[in-house]
């Protein structure tokens, strides 16, 4: 026991006295939580627009004002004929162009119906979806108002509630996805590279005929990730608390055994893989293709799994990040106990198992 | 020039001696550049609705037909009771409940206005918006259908109309994938050149070969092109063969000028693996630079504009992505191929990677000087 812990000491040493990357494993959530909470929004703001107005009267200046003054659009240019349409949308100084007819104001005077055309540049189609819905907002409520005392005809009024976050913060989102992917950056990642490194310089073989059992090995290289992951999962609930208000409603001693379990199943991924490289870069890009942008896009953080097509959605029943994330948002956003999320976590203990039992034949075979 | 070919030989033969080198080089970016383009969709379809309907009208019915047609939502069943049907969201088995009281038509029939509620699960925000979006058009949509039913026609006559027509251009069949190809396709370029030059050369410092060529009389800058050349050709490599697949599997348009395509691209690589040299230089340890490289790609990626564009960010971050390289080639590429743009639509963006490119060029092989 005593090797064991000289061993751990050994590990440790040689993590804190590599000062950058420390200061990176602490870093990257802090500025990857104020990336997401500060940079990417889905709000449109200042959208580009050009206008090209072929009656200038006063109902198309008014349109106009009231789209600008909305916020939500930024006046470009204003274009005086067909071709220069296509120049600003290919230049991209502008993402969308209304064009306003000949005589605009005298047809909605006199036949009570004028005509606006919208052209958006839909190479991204969800924000061109997006401006289009904003500007067509706009201009019927400036219609709705012109019509204001005429008795109006029936009205639904749908009342929308936003359950579980009111603002539609995006936080609720990013927190969740944040500690997932950082957890399984450092568990995974770190320990498959590290373990991977001992091979390629060679000194695996001089742990191993050292007394430690191959176990040990194992397990004191390991336990200084699972200690920064911890402080880095503790740290993000914390500042997704302060900073972005997001609330933790359940029960906290949960959340943070769900997070130990997580982090157990990302170190036995990282000792699988590193298992299976015989080098460095070899286990840094299988981390990397195989993990990183799988737990990114695959398990739900950013894009919703529902949408997917069906082959990827039965994929990303592989994903323990999926798991996770959804214990993650049920114990803190909705706040319910371990009633509702027993079947991710017994999934999760399934999944670290399989990989604890394929490590340790690899392993054994390697010794041979 | 015979040295550098020299060094270039002993690059190849490295690279291609590692059996599983290859297939990571090749085969995984692809593999990953089909999935995550299908992952990475915003097309919103299969929302699930829960229908609370007290009133049992025909208006009510018909309300909920009309979801029901509609390609984006899916009615998954109807409770009496509004608290039931919240723990259907809970459960994940809804994520919109529609919510009819009682009395809904009469109130519409007499009093003229009438109102429903609407529930969201809203923890995503993004979908939730857009969802939102969809079904209040489908309500805009049902009422103004029943009024034109219900309504004599001499009221209608006086109320003022402006007929809005769309029109998307570049992608009328507006198509998610084709925006999120050109973006996945290059950051996987980025990823596979950087890593590989920056590991590359600390990897030499780790195992001591470095000391090997410093004392060679090979020149620095010939070192430097004959570290850059091997990963600069595997990448742009990778960018036709990543376009190729998005053309058969995607069909990608490529409404652009594709060689113009690969002279920027050319320019973008030189920044990406300068960036990558930099790094190296700067770090002992293979870990190191990894993380180092990581820390700084995972904010440029995310800053490029790959997922909401950039004119959305705060103005503070959209100066802060002037420095970032990704952002250039991430709007060019998509620019070129999605909407045919020429050379005078983007130049500005071109030259500033060019000024990129010798910067950091220089300052690489400065730093590498200083460390042998």
């Amino acid at each position: 026991m005593k090797r064991f812990w000289g061993f751990v000491k050994k590990e440790f040493f040689h993590i804190f006295r590599d000062v950058r990357t420390l200061l990176i494993i602490f870093g990257m959530p802090i500025a990857q939580i104020l990336v997401f909470g500060f940079v990417i929004t889905n709000e449109i703001r200042d959208a580009k627009i050009a206008v090209y107005d072929k009656s200038k009267d006063n109902v198309t200046n008014e349109i106009v004002q009231k789209l600008l003054s909305s916020g939500y659009f930024l006046l470009t240019k204003n274009i005086s004929n067909e071709k220069e349409i296509g120049e600003s949308l290919k230049s991209g100084s502008a993402k969308v162009v209304i064009v306003f007819e000949d005589n605009f104001a005298k047809n909605l005077e006199k036949e009570k119906i004028a005509n606006i055309q919208i052209l958006a540049d839909a190479s991204d189609p969800n924000s061109a979806n997006m401006v289009v819905s904003y500007a067509t907002a706009i201009i019927q409520t400036y219609v709705q108002n012109e019509n204001i005392n005429i008795k109006s005809p029936m009205q639904i009024k749908p009342v929308v509630r936003m359950l579980y976050n009111e603002n539609l913060k995006g936080a609720y989102m990013f927190i969740p996805g944040t500690i997932a992917l950082i957890l399984m950056l450092i568990s995974a990642m770190m320990t498959s590279v590290s373990i991977a490194r001992e091979k390629e310089m060679g000194t695996m073989e001089v742990l191993l005929v050292s007394p430690l059992k191959p176990i040990h090995i194992i397990l004191g290289k390991v336990t200084p990730y699972v200690l920064l992951s911890f402080i880095n999962a503790v740290v993000i609930i914390i500042l997704g608390n302060w900073v972005f208000d997001v609330p933790v409603k359940g029960n906290i001693v949960l959340l943070l055994a769900e997070s130990l379990l997580y982090i157990s199943m990302a170190l036995s991924l990282g000792i699988l893989i590193s298992t299976v490289s015989k080098s460095q870069q070899i286990a840094m890009f299988i981390s990397m293709f195989a993990l990183m942008l799988p737990s990114i896009l695959l398990s739900g953080f950013i894009y919703p799994i529902e949408n997917m097509p069906n082959v990827l959605q039965w994929f990303s029943l592989f994903m323990p990040p999926r798991y996770f994330i959804s214990i993650l948002k049920d114990i803190m956003l909705k706040g319910v106990g371990f009633m509702f999320v027993w079947k991710e976590t017994a999934i999760l203990l399934g999944m670290t198992l399989v990989f604890i039992i394929l490590s340790v034949k690899k392993f054994k075979q390697r010794l041979e | 020039m015979r040295t550098i070919l020299y060094i270039l030989q002993k690059e190849f033969i490295q690279i291609f001696r590692d059996k599983t080198m290859l297939p990571i080089i090749f085969i995984m970016p692809i593999i990953q550049l089909v999935i995550l383009v299908n992952c990475a969709t915003l097309e919103m379809k299969n929302i699930n609705i829960f229908v609370v309907d007290k009133d049992l009208s025909s208006t009510s019915r018909l309300m909920i037909s009309k979801f029901d047609a509609s390609p984006f939502f899916h009615v998954k069943g109807g409770v009496f009771d509004l608290a039931k049907g919240e723990k259907e969201i809970i459960k994940g088995n809804a994520d919109i409940i529609v919510h009819i009281p009682k009395g809904f038509e009469k109130k519409l029939l007499k009093e003229n206005h009438s109102k429903i509620q609407i529930l969201i699960n809203a923890i995503n925000g993004m979908t939730a918006g857009i969802t939102n979006v969809y079904a209040n058009s489908i309500i805009r949509q049902f009422n103004g259908d029943i009024v034109m039913e219900m309504q004599n026609i001499t009221t209608l006559k006086a109320v003022k109309r402006i007929n809005i027509n769309y029109s998307f251009w570049y992608n009328p069949q507006m198509k998610y994938k084709i925006y999120m190809l050109p973006g996945i396709l290059v950051i996987l370029v980025t990823v596979v050149g950087m890593f590989l030059t920056a590991l590359n050369i600390v990897r030499e410092k780790e195992m001591g070969t470095i000391e090997q060529i410093n004392v060679t009389p090979i020149k620095k800058y010939q070192f430097m092109i004959g570290k850059l050349l091997p990963f600069w050709i595997i990448a742009l490599f990778e960018l036709a063969f990543g376009l190729l697949i998005g053309k058969i599997f995607f069909s990608l348009p490529i409404v652009g000028n594709i060689a113009l395509l690969f002279a920027v691209g050319a320019v973008y690589l030189l920044v990406a693996l300068g960036i990558g040299l930099f790094l190296s230089t700067i770090s002992d340890s293979q870990q190191q630079v990894m993380f180092i490289s990581f820390f700084f790609l995972l904010i440029f990626i995310l800053t490029s504009g790959i997922f909401t564009p950039i004119e959305t960010m705060p103005a503070w971050a959209q100066k802060l992505t002037v420095i970032n390289p990704i952002r250039y080639f991430m709007q060019i590429i998509r620019m070129i191929l999605l909407k045919g743009s020429e050379f005078r639509h983007f130049q500005k963006e071109f030259f500033t990677l060019c000024i990129y490119a010798v910067v950091i060029l220089s300052i690489a092989t400065f730093r590498y000087k200083k460390v042998s």
